[in-house]
């Protein structure tokens, strides 16, 4: 099996999305020797996903430049793994595994879609609102197609923007959030004048797409593949026929990695002004501290970037900004918090964990996550929870557990060669999660 | 750059332009990427390499995901192996 070492870095990122890439970018400009890590194959994250493609928002170019600029070294393609001893991480690619030596890391992981279960949610073209946006940007011709769009979050109307200007036909959008919670969220923005032009650009492109409020989808229906959805709205619910369902119930934080070296966790990773975990040398940026959108992330990254190259009164100079781009935070948390009908949608024989197939009533004996793991295999499977588990906390109000490396499904080879790298009286535990 | 590459999905060959993906071409050849331990199939969910849904055999490596990989002309894409 090939395997890599790379010279250590002052300053290693994990993440190349707008966190990752402004935290690169930063610490690159304060001299630091920089590597930056990403599981895609490109930078800029889920939301600036092929970003160096036509119509690219001008501020993923921007950052793009300045990390391409700022000579970092670019690591995409490449999933972080484990950490046999501190300071040395290792990650695998297509073409082999990656030893990466560190003095200061930046976590900068993103987040991820929230997924519900209800009846069909598994049927083929069943997918994350993010998700077939993401699919469409990778080749999937979406002209004509007719995707109805569900769940909660502002990414529905720019997916569904999104899609329309492809050429789709968007027959509705379902929030879940009712018109009030989001009259309070438009309230909350006028601090925000970015934003509004953001919204205002999103309802010109929506203008003729039905958006109903306090709506949800109940049920997909289909043979092997996807052919109607039922919206329920208002006590009513409404079957209609359509290709995708794309369907995301807002972001939940990606943070596997952090807990795995020891960083302190309550539901986000716990982070001091300076964007410095409860490890020393350990930084976190983006929405692993809190879904807070781009601009948050924007700034978290630089000031993460320069506290880690030393420049703290530097750093100090963007805290007001980051105060601001927090109060969009709370105002997204409030907004489009879930509602508790949504617990019903699930029925006794509808799936919860898809890796391992098992029913919503095989988990209700259960009273943990680790009862429900060890019993039903629930979590256990290819995503190690990373669907199922946010799903089961807003169900059961279950929390995850200890994580264990390796934190991705990882080949045989990529696990002996970081047994050789470890501590000799670490004991590894392969795959058992 | 040639406008279009061929890979083949289960023995079939299809044709796709550069820079899409496997989980893409997987959903132009109609075929489900994996049947789930009941037997249900399955198809990409979250497009960004976390759930795990749209694995595959790509040229004999299993349990690739088609979502994170491009299309590379002559490529075998195998489902369920």
């Amino acid at each position: 099996m090939n395997s890599t070492a790379y010279e250590k870095f002052d300053v290693l990122v994990v993440g190349a999305g707008p966190a990752g890439m402004a935290a690169a970018a930063c610490a690159a400009a304060c001299g630091m020797r920089v590597g930056l890590v990403d599981d895609n194959l490109n930078l800029g994250g889920q939301i600036w996903r092929t970003a160096s493609a036509l119509g690219a928002p001008p501020e993923a170019v921007k950052w793009i430049e300045r990390v391409r600029a700022a000579q970092v070294k670019i690591l995409c393609g490449l999933r972080v793994f484990d950490q046999p001893k501190a300071g040395l991480l290792f990650a695998e690619g297509a073409e082999g595994i990656c030893e990466l030596q560190y003095d200061k890391l930046i976590l900068a992981t993103g987040a991820r879609e929230r997924f519900l279960p209800f009846p069909g949610w598994t049927l083929p073209n069943v997918m994350g609102a993010g998700g077939l946006q993401a699919l469409v940007k990778s080749g999937l011709p979406i002209h004509g197609k007719r995707v109805v769009v569900a769940g909660t979050g502002p990414l529905l109307l720019a997916v569904a923007a999104y899609l329309k200007n492809c050429g789709a036909e968007i027959p509705m959008i379902c929030e879940q959030a009712s018109w009030g919670r989001l009259l309070q969220f438009g309230l909350a923005l006028p601090a925000q004048p970015g934003k509004i032009l953001e919204a205002l650009c999103l309802k010109k492109e929506l203008v003729s797409v039905p958006f109903l409020t306090s709506s949800w989808p109940v049920a997909a229906h289909g043979d092997q593949v996807l052919e109607r959805v039922t919206i329920a709205r208002k006590g009513r619910s409404e079957t209609i026929a359509c290709d995708y369902l794309a369907c995301g119930f807002h972001l939940v934080p990606n943070t596997e990695l952090a807990p795995l070296l020891g960083c302190r966790i309550n539901e986000v990773v716990q982070v001091d002004k300076f964007q410095r975990t409860t490890i020393p040398g350990i930084f976190c940026a983006g929405e692993p501290t809190g879904i807070g959108g781009v601009e948050l992330a924007l700034v978290e990254g630089q000031i993460a970037g320069l506290a880690s190259s030393g420049r703290e009164a530097d750093a100090r100079k963007l805290f007001p900004k980051r105060e601001k781009a927090r109060k969009f935070s709370s105002a997204l948390e409030r907004a489009f918090r879930l509602r508790p009908e949504l617990r019903s949608l699930v029925k006794p024989d509808t799936l919860v964990c898809r890796c391992e197939d098992v029913s919503f009533a095989g988990l209700q004996s259960y009273t943990t996550w680790r009862a429900a793991k060890l019993h039903t295999r629930c979590g256990m499977g290819p995503c190690q929870g990373r669907v199922c588990g946010p799903a089961t906390q807003f169900l059961f109000h279950w929390t995850p557990d200890s994580v264990r490396p390796p934190i991705f499904p990882t080949r045989v080879e990529s696990m002996a060669a970081v047994s050789r790298r470890s501590e000799p009286q670490e004991q590894l535990i392969s795959g058992g999660h | 750059m040639p406008s279009s590459l061929a890979l083949k999905v289960n023995g079939v060959v299809i044709e796709v332009n550069p820079g899409t993906t496997v989980a893409v071409a997987m959903m132009l050849a109609g075929k489900p990427c994996r049947t789930s331990v009941t037997g249900m199939p399955r198809g990409p969910l979250c497009g960004m390499g976390v759930c795990f849904e749209c694995r595959v055999s790509i040229n004999g490596t299993r349990h690739c995901r088609s979502c994170q990989i491009l299309c590379e002309s002559g490529m075998d894409v195998r489902t369920d192996e």
